[in-house]
Order: C-alpha cells, then structure tokens, then sequence
C-alpha cells in the first residue's frame, strides 16, 4: 500500500428496468470494464426515480448521483422520462442555489444496446467528481456536526 | 397541578416572528375556556414570567408547552431542553418550530454573509461597523449575548417533540379546536393522538381543499405572481403559470391563499407521507411542464427564479439536506 490514499468516490447509479440496467448488464457481457465505484441501483423507469432519492444519496455521503434512462422517445412507459429530464433539471438547478458542484449529478440515456456507452460514461464521471473531492455533505446526528454547528462565531 | 387545580400551560417563542402567538390569542371567546382550564404559568409574550420560575419548577410540572420558533442560538437550545424536561406534552407549534420556517432560509448562507446584510449594507446605518459579540466587556463586567449557531436547526433536532403542528401560523381555529382536544382529554371525554402525529391540520394536500377549478395540467410559462397583469379568479393557480405549492403542502388552513388570489407557499408543511417537501413539489411540477424538448425546459423553468426559495420556502431546516453547503462549509 502506498502512503499517498486516493480518494475513491461513491457513487450511486439509478437505472431503469428496460435500458439502462440492461445496458449496464450489456457492458458485463461484454466485458467492458467500468469503474467499480458506482452502486447501481434498478427501478422500472427512471421515471419512478424520485429526487428524495437523490437528495437522500447525497445526504448519506454519496459523491455523485447518476441518473440514467430510456434515450426520449424510447420509454417503455411512453414518455415518463421526459418526467425524468424535467425532474433532472429542477433538481440540478435548486442543489446548485444549496452549493453543490453541478457536475456531481448527471443525466445520461442509454438504451440495452449501449453498453459501452453506459461504461464510458461511468468512467467520466467517476473522474469528474474524483477530481471535484469528497462532498462530504454533514452527518447531522453526529456529535462533532453538532459541535460544528455550535462552535463560536 | 396549580395551587387552584387547573393543570399548567406553557409557550415559548424562540427564532420566531411571533405570528404564532398572535394566531393564538386570536382565538376569541376560547380564550375564555383555555382561562377556564389551564394556568399559565410562562409566556412571554402576554405575562410577565422569568426563565428561574420555570427552572424552580419540578420536571413534568407543565402539562402543555406550545414551544414556535427555531433554534437559533444557545439560548433557544437551552430553552428547548429546559420546557421539554418541565413539559409532560411539547407540541413543536408552527412551521419555524416544525421544519425551520422562514428563519431556516438563512441555512443557504454563511454567517459572515447574514451578518454582512444585517450590518453591512447600503441601506444600513452603523457608521461604527458594529457586529454583535457573544461576550463584551462592560464597566459593571461581562456581560454574554446568545451565541449564533452556523444554521438553525428544528426543534425535534435538539429535543423529542410530542406533537406537530405546521402553519405560519397555525390557523385559529385549528388552535381552538387542539385546545378543545386537549380540554376533552383531560375531562375523560377523548384520548391524545398517537405521539409523533401532526395536530391542527388534515391529512390531505392544500389542492384537495381548493375550490378552484382544475383540469389536466399543461404547463408552458411560469411567472411570478406579481408579474401577472390579471389572475383569473377560477382556475387552478398553477394551470395559470403561478407557481404554487399546494400539491406538496399539508391540508388544514382551508386554502385561504389560493382563494384571496394568492399562490400557497406551503406552510402547513409536507402532505402526510413527505420526506422531502421540496422533492415532492419538484416531482409534481415537473410532472406537469407541457414540454419534451430540453431548450424549452430549460426556458420554462427560467421562470421559477429562486428554485430553493420556492421549494423549501418554510421547510429547509427540516429538509432531507438542511442546509446549503454555505453554512456548513467547514
């Protein structure tokens, strides 16, 4: 082991059923390797992915949350990951206004067939936040967050 | 128990406007009743009373404690753990005390920040620069002011909270109608909800009590409410482009908003089963944009101008982050 420890980022990955998850199992069967630091996390539709989930991700020490669907025009449930896009949107701009990087969320569309897509993807985000740090967002209930929070102006 | 019988009655205000004490003296002829059946024995705002006679008090000597306002600094933190020790039922009364309220905006800011546009702006008039100072050193001695903290927190943060109930301010007659409660209780005619429930308010959304008209929502513009020439006194506010957060906020208040033309701005809190109030009005306004191409998206929601002050207007301190990385940056 080296002295010098890099930062690996966590990452939480929602996919859908019918693309995206597909995809990412498309990646596996191919052998495409992408980072290990994403935990992909399945739901039917990015459409069902509701943004206390990422809010949640992100306030129990996710780096980076990864949104991933059908590409528009190809939901299974016809046109619910337009919801997601919009969703996406609302969400970037208001985490923003609270401080966080935009870059620590991100949006991508792959369909069952673009695994290597999907992989790629993965990969540059994992560097994208590696290179942005630890979010570190406060752990509320901890005793030292609350000697923070009280500590003398 | 008083000496003449009647069980103790407590209220407390802490980062607070003191709209919810108004809101409680504004129940009217009640008023008589609530005289009737408790005694009070602190309440700042309309007796005369001191911080020691509380402490002299024994644990649990007060029957009721309506504690608004969140905290702040030590001192509300202080009073929270000594009514909480003092008090058998502490209700967490209004938004502030419930899930930070207006004062809770202040955690997307620094302190340096808040205190520069509190001391330091051009509207402001302290040719000293003064700042406040937890300790200053007097002629007659030390004397200690609160101490700020980095972000305000709710009450159930700091100590456990028997009762909920949202509002800025809770509406009087739902005050009435929880004191009722609580006389009824205490004369054997009815039981306390489970601990932990919301009091004073429905279990339904504001929508659900709005009597304006509603059809399927398609949504191509938002504007803000003052930039509207006319408002159509009829339909649905947000079908209007008005953004309003009645799809996420707690029912209770009878949608007195939207019916005076006004947007709700969710003070009654999250609807029953909300983690999150500003998730779920993302999810509902997002759900209803009549738009499929990301350029116009965007353009739309130009419109919401101020996207954290939109959703987590009175609910930030309470929300799944509770503050911007600003104030805790550390």
């Amino acid at each position: 082991m080296s002295e010098k420890t890099t930062f690996e980022p966590v990452i939480v990955g929602f996919t859908c059923n019918w693309c995206s998850y597909r995809a990412a199992d498309a990646a596996g069967m191919g052998r495409m390797k992408y980072a290990p630091n994403v935990r992909l996390i399945r739901v039917m539709c990015s459409g069902r992915i509701d943004p206390q989930f990422v809010l949640k991700a992100f306030a129990e020490g996710a780096d980076g949350v990864m949104i991933t669907g059908c590409h528009p025009g190809d939901c299974h449930y016809i046109d619910q990951n337009y919801k997601t896009m919009r969703r996406y949107e609302l969400l970037r701009r208001t985490l923003v206004q609270m401080g966080l990087e935009p870059e620590r969320l991100r949006l991508v569309w792959a369909s069952a067939a673009e695994g290597q897509i999907l992989a790629d993807e993965i990969n540059d985000f994992v560097e994208t936040v590696r290179a942005l740090g630890p979010l570190n967002w406060p752990k509320w209930e901890k005793e030292e967050t609350r000697q923070l929070i009280e500590e003398a102006v | 128990m008083s000496a003449n019988g009647k069980p103790k009655f407590a209220m407390y205000w802490a980062a607070a406007c003191g709209g919810c004490e108004i809101a409680t003296l504004n129940i009217h002829e009640k008023v008589l009743d609530f005289d009737a059946n408790f005694e009070p024995v602190f309440w700042p705002v309309a007796m005369d009373g001191k911080v020691k006679d509380v402490e002299a008090l024994e644990d649990n000597a007060i029957l009721l404690t309506l504690f608004n306002g969140g905290i702040r600094n030590d001192e509300n933190e202080e009073m929270a753990h000594l009514l909480r020790r003092k008090s058998q039922i502490l209700v967490a009364f209004g938004s502030c005390a419930c899930e930070g309220g207006i004062p809770g905006l202040a955690n997307l800011s620094s302190l340096d920040s808040l205190f520069e546009t509190a001391y330091d702006t051009l509207s402001t008039d302290n040719p000293e620069n003064l700042r406040p100072s937890p300790v200053y050193e007097a002629p007659e001695g030390e004397l200690h002011i609160p101490r700020l903290y980095k972000v305000l927190k709710t009450l159930d943060q700091v100590v456990p909270v028997d009762y909920y109930m949202p509002g800025c301010p809770p509406e009087s007659h739902q005050i009435a109608a929880v004191i009722d409660l609580v006389i009824q209780v205490l004369q054997g005619k009815a039981q306390l909800p489970p601990k932990g429930s919301v009091i004073g308010a429905g279990v339904s959304t504001c929508c659900d009590e709005c009597d304006r008209k509603r059809n399927v929502k398609k949504i191509s513009k938002f504007v803000r409410i003052q930039d509207v020439k006319e408002i159509d006194p009829e339909l649905c506010l947000l079908e209007q482009g008005i953004p309003c957060n009645g799809p996420a906020t707690r029912s209770g208040c009878g949608a007195l908003c939207p019916a005076a033309g006004a947007q709700c701005i969710g003070c009654y809190g999250p609807a029953e089963g909300v983690v999150d109030f500003g998730a779920r009005l993302m999810t509902a306004f997002a759900s209803v944009i009549d738009s499929k191409d990301p350029q116009e998206i965007s353009r739309i929601l130009d419109g919401i101008v101020d996207p954290a002050g939109q959703f987590y207007r009175f609910n930030l301190a309470g929300s799944l982050l509770r503050a911007g990385k600003p104030a805790w940056k550390w």
